[in-house]
């Protein structure tokens, strides 16, 4: 896996909050395909980058989170988009998942991470009880 | 957003399901019940049809390999109908492209149930 991009200028932040309940993850993920459409990504990428957040947000919403809502930053840069996508909750740990494990019909949340991981070129996640979950994910402009 | 879901049934024992629309968390328990349905009628040989799919997500991928599960526990199978290319790519990905049959058409994911 590749280094976050190093400091990169940026065009702009937008900033959402969703309930963490499951009707709501397709607006995240429209708003952030329109996001992702201002910038010189490719339709495919556009839709690595929904999939990603849409799979981000089902982990928050299968985890619980305390305050019942999800934020999602997009941060607009030259080099890319990097997403932000917090909750108040105990996420799973986002382990490496073996493709064997999936053949066998592994949990819905392990090809949620599995995906997240094969889609986006850098993802880092933390979590702790005091702070929650965060997974920031960068999608770098390939054209 | 939704998801339409027609049962229909095809030649022999098979059955068709066409989904229409995108499978996510909110709207795969829908696709869940049909095949649960299907498969609690001892419907074992299954066509999955995701041509009018626009979008599946791992709850979506989910759905299916648990239908594929129950259904092998029976010596049935399920194939599946697919011709975006962005869902082929998340079979791809993820492995799955392995464990079910996919299809160009209808046709010829009833013809590998055989």
């Amino acid at each position: 896996m590749n280094p976050a991009p190093a400091a990169s200028t940026s065009h702009g932040v937008v900033r959402l909050e969703i309930p963490a309940v499951a009707e709501w993850v397709a607006v995240a993920r429209l708003a952030v395909a329109a996001v992702a459409s201002r910038q010189r990504f490719s339709v495919d990428e556009i839709e690595d980058v929904k999939l990603a957040v849409a799979e981000a947000c089902t982990n928050a919403i299968q985890h619980g989170t305390p305050d019942g809502s999800i934020s999602i930053v997009c941060e607009v840069s030259d080099e890319g988009l990097v997403l932000t996508v917090r909750d108040r909750g105990q996420g799973p740990p986002l382990g490496a998942v073996e493709e064997e494990r999936i053949g066998e019909g592994g949990r819905t949340e392990e090809l949620g991470v599995f995906l997240i991981r094969a889609l986006m070129d850098c993802v880092e996640y933390t979590s702790d009880v005091r702070d929650g979950t965060q997974l920031v994910m960068t999608k770098r402009v390939s054209g | 957003m939704d998801i339409k879901v027609n049962v229909r049934e095809s030649e022999g024992d098979a059955y068709v399901v066409d989904l229409t629309g995108e499978i996510d968390v909110y709207t795969s328990p829908k696709v869940k019940d049909a095949i649960t349905e299907l498969i609690d009628k001892e419907h074992y040989n299954l066509v999955i049809n995701l041509e009018k799919v626009r979008y599946i997500d791992s709850t979506g991928l989910g759905v299916l390999i648990g239908g594929l599960k129950r259904v092998r526990e029976h010596g049935g199978s399920v194939n599946l109908v697919c011709t975006n290319p962005q869902i082929k790519k998340i079979f791809d990905i993820t492995g799955l492209v392995k464990i079910f049959g996919i299809f160009d058409d209808e046709q010829s994911a009833m013809k590998a149930l055989a």
